[in-house]
């Protein structure tokens, strides 16, 4: 029948994102739950004998577990913070009427096309360069000793980077969400007696609620798995004290060698992920329902 | 020729029957009007006709060839849908091209049926023009002449009308009945405008809840309606319907008397009662009322009858017009 | 009156705007700065006016072949992102116009994939990539890349098709259109522009996804993220060099980006905020 056709094509043209996708999630997970299970050392391959719970035992009695999982929390929420907060403020700025306008929103948007690595070498060598930095220029000017931030505030001047990466894109997308709000709504508000504060909290903030959503829900995807401006600032130090769970495992697997660990260390990181994203889902998958 | 036959038309989506089960005959170069209140299926039906919705059981019939598992192009039909559905991107002379085009039609013929087309819906000047510079009801013509340059053997109509203002629905409900008479084609009409029904129809089906109510010509609708579902429905305003005594003193279980079949006097009738509202169209009034003994009444009168909120006034209802109804909501024979 | 604090009020909220929009550029334009310095110059103290010297940028082609990073980054990313199309776009089409009850779960889905965490596969892939001779080459990063951004690819196209009234489709079946003559006369046409801001997005993307890039390649397949992280160790420390490079690896994307900036709005929010 003729649309029955039409249903059967539909699933053959799903097919091959559907599977790619499946085998993508299934069997490198799958790999890395069988390695989480073994001894297994790329400097001696040969030798690779069952390990029962050893690894995760070891993974999490390393004190530097329970440190990256804090890290990768305050990077996550650190950042989530300067920018949603920061975001609402910008937009709210740009929403208003100004001069120039089309330049503004350029500017602002530009960090967002910077890729991770350009990222933290311009912070780290421009900006935060104890020596030749321009904060410590700044310093210098006003008679105090240069800071240097990678060795004193690691994780601090980590979480500014990618807070100056996403800034731009929750600014854009709550001020999207901002010129949608309907005119005629802030009209009626006003006459209503309302002023700017309550304006805000009333008519502006429920309605910039699900670009707020669907703004934490991106962000804590990439969030969670920071990597290149650790790798290209801190190298995780000093110590373990800008290290999160991603560059932990990738210390472990590809600098110590350990593939069992790594892997008992990326399971984990999925089990916290998942636990993320139920709740995210679920607010998201309600919120992008309307 | 374009007489279409459905033989035990059912759908069922998912759980939900939307049509249980239709039997209609539809009979060449006749204007048929589907209607009813919004959910009733009549766009399901009209979308089974057309082939875009696979019916769950039962046959279609084209011209006396069964034509349930054929593809919508096969059926030889044409459609104008709800919100005319022209190809953005195409130029109005191709978006009217179209379907020739597909049908790989000589460029000539193509150009002569397009001219032809534009012609007789006004469009001349509007050829090279894209969907979105168009009103809107230039745009309907735009359909509507897609689907001409076919010369489908029926047209159906999904709710066409009901994107325009009251005024061109009006224009276009006349241009409609005009090009009818032209072709002589057979037109299925889906709407839930009872006046639309009323005003163009050959054959009105009334619909409710995928059931057939009545299939009649708008005046046996009007005159003899069979239920109470469409003595409601057909005629504007609506009938009034009279429980209790007044009933029971008829033989029935509910009475209906239509607001232009009871007689308005200053001095005297049967049942008095009270001004609620009073409609001044002009030409007509409508007089809302509270009647004693009776209840809530609508009443039609002459413009000139002048009553205001609070008079009292005088009814006497038209007892050959009056409607009898039996405890299912059948009408009984006089 | 009125008109009178209008105006002023604009001109704040322009001196705000402007202060803000600048603080947050910064950093790019202090880069762009230096690497028309010569290196005594960057590493003198705080100043805007550079001599103008274009020496760093072709130190940075002669010395560390630039051009090489750069030709990987635009096959790989480019490359990626028309393999996502081409997998995505019947996907995408038959989810907005033959939706079941299951579609939106399978969206859901797909976007689920994305919240796995690199990191958790790093060891199966690089062995894979290891044991097929994939490590370091463009073919593999170019398929590595293309998974990861599927789900977006099929999410935005999916919400760009969603917009393409199913009504126009069927009108083109009831006028004879077959499957294939839908496809060509009316379903791509309306959805260019759609497929267009997926392409431009994604190659952003792409561009810029800076774990498997890095972790995958060492010189030969190298695109310009691992390159650029290559002067994270000493001996790359030459301000105005360092800024040479970077400038140019993100000049391309940087202006491209700009151009995009509407459609990545809906593109990246899944079409949630317009």
């Amino acid at each position: 029948m003729a649309t029955q056709n039409t249903k059967t094509l539909a699933r053959l043209m799903m097919a091959p994102s559907v599977l790619l996708l499946l085998i993508w999630m299934i069997v490198p997970l799958a790999m890395t739950l069988w390695f989480s299970f073994q001894n297994y050392n790329l400097l001696n391959p040969a030798n690779v004998s069952f390990a029962g719970l050893f690894n995760y035992q070891f993974f999490y009695t390393d004190p530097a577990f329970f440190q990256s999982i804090w890290n990768t929390l305050a990077i996550v929420v650190g950042v989530l913070l300067i920018t949603v907060v920061g975001g609402i403020a910008i937009a709210l700025l740009l929403d208003q009427p100004i001069f120039g306008q089309g330049i503004v929103r350029i500017l602002v948007i530009s960090p967002f096309f910077v890729m991770p690595p350009v990222a933290a070498l311009i912070w780290k060598n421009m900006i935060m360069h104890p020596g030749y930095g321009v904060l410590a220029d700044i310093a210098k000017f006003f008679g105090f000793r240069p800071i240097d931030w990678f060795a004193q505030y690691p994780l601090f001047s980590i979480v500014v980077i990618v807070a100056w990466q996403w800034l731009p894109f929750a600014t854009l997308i709550l001020l999207t969400a901002l010129q949608s709000l309907d005119s005629e709504q802030k009209e009626a508000a006003e006459m209503d007696g309302a002023n700017f504060v309550n304006r805000f909290i009333y008519l502006t903030l429920p309605h910039l609620a699900r670009a707020i959503t669907v703004v934490i829900l991106i962000q804590t995807i990439f969030l969670l798995g920071v990597y290149a401006e650790i790798l290209v600032t801190t190298n995780g130090g000093p110590g373990y004290a800008s290290t999160n769970l991603a560059f932990l495992i990738y210390r472990t697997a590809l600098l110590g060698y350990d593939v069992g660990g790594a892997s008992a260390g990326g399971i984990i990181a999925v089990i916290l992920a998942n636990i993320v994203a139920i709740f995210l889902m679920r607010a998201v998958g309600r919120n992008l329902d309307r | 020729m374009g007489s279409i036959t459905l033989k035990n038309v059912s759908k069922v989506f998912g759980e939900a029957k939307v049509i249980p089960s239709i039997d209609l005959d539809i009979t060449d170069g006749e204007f048929v009007v589907f209607v009813g209140p919004s959910g009733c299926g009549k766009s399901t039906l009209l979308r089974l006709i057309a082939g875009l919705e696979d019916v769950s059981g039962g046959n279609i019939l084209i011209d006396g060839k069964d034509v349930t598992a054929a593809a919508p192009a096969e059926r030889g039909l044409a459609m104008v849908f709800q919100s005319y559905a022209l190809y953005p991107h195409m130029s109005v002379r191709n978006n009217i091209a179209f379907p020739l085009k597909m049908a790989k039609a000589d460029k000539a013929v193509i150009d002569k049926k397009v001219a032809d087309a534009a012609r007789v819906l006004n469009l001349t000047d509007y050829l090279e023009r894209r969907p979105s510079q168009l009103s809107g009801g230039q745009r309907q013509r735009v359909a509507i002449g897609r689907a001409i340059v076919r010369e489908p053997s029926a047209f159906l109509f999904d709710e066409p009308l009901s994107n325009l203002d009251a005024a061109l629905r009006g224009t276009m409900r006349l241009e409609i009945s005009d090009l009818h008479h032209q072709l002589k084609t057979t037109m299925v009409y889906v709407t839930h405008d009872q006046v639309e029904a009323m005003t163009m129809a050959d054959k009105i089906v009334v619909l409710n809840r995928g059931n057939i109510e009545q299939v009649g010509s708008p005046l046996d609708l009007y005159r003899n309606p069979r239920n109470l579902f469409v003595a409601g429905f057909i005629g504007s305003p609506r009938m009034n319907f009279i429980e209790g005594t007044y009933a029971q003193s008829k033989g029935a279980r509910t009475a209906g008397i239509r607001p232009e079949h009871l007689g308005l006097s200053k001095d005297s009738g049967v049942w008095t009662g009270t001004v609620k509202v009073a409609e001044h169209l002009g030409a007509d009034t409508f007089l809302h009322l509270d009647v004693d003994g009776i209840g809530q009444i609508t009443a039609r009168c002459d413009g000139e009858f002048g009553a205001q909120y609070g008079d009292r006034v005088h009814l006497t209802p038209d007892e050959t017009k009056l409607h009898r109804f039996d405890d299912k909501g059948i009408a009984l024979k006089a | 009156m009125a008109r009178a604090v209008t105006t002023r009020h604009k001109i704040t909220a322009t001196v705000f705007a402007w202060l803000v929009a600048l603080l947050i550029f910064f950093p790019i334009l202090y880069t762009l700065i230096t690497s028309i310095k010569t290196e005594p110059e960057a590493i003198a103290g705080f100043s805007l006016i550079p001599s103008g010297t274009f020496e760093n940028y072709i130190t940075v082609q002669t010395q560390r072949d630039y051009l090489k990073p750069f030709m990987n980054s635009v096959i790989i990313s480019v490359g990626s992102t028309i393999l996502a199309l081409i997998i995505a776009i019947p996907a995408a089409w038959a989810m907005a116009f033959s939706p079941t009850r299951r579609t939106k779960d399978i969206l859901m889905w797909m976007l689920s994939t994305k919240m796995m965490p690199a990191v958790a596969v790093l060891v199966p892939i690089y062995l894979m990539f290891r044991d097929f001779g994939l490590l370091d080459s463009r073919i593999g990063l170019t398929v590595m890349l293309m998974l990861i951004n599927l789900p977006i690819v099929v999410w935005m196209l999916y919400t760009y098709f969603r917009e393409i009234p199913g009504e126009i489709l069927e009108a083109a079946r009831m006028d004879g259109a077959g499957l294939w003559q839908e496809i060509v006369y009316v379903l791509t046409p309306m959805a260019v522009p759609g497929i267009a801001s997926t392409l431009l997005l994604n190659i952003i993307l792409a561009w810029n996804e800076s774990f498997w890039t890095i972790r995958l390649t060492t010189t030969n397949a190298a695109p310009l993220t691992a390159f650029i992280a290559s002067f994270s160790s000493p001996q790359g420390l030459f301000w105005a060099k360092l800024s040479a490079a970077s400038t140019m690896a993100i000049a391309p994307i940087l202006i491209l980006g700009w151009f995009s900036q509407k459609q990545l709005v809906r593109g990246l929010t899944f079409g949630a905020v317009k």
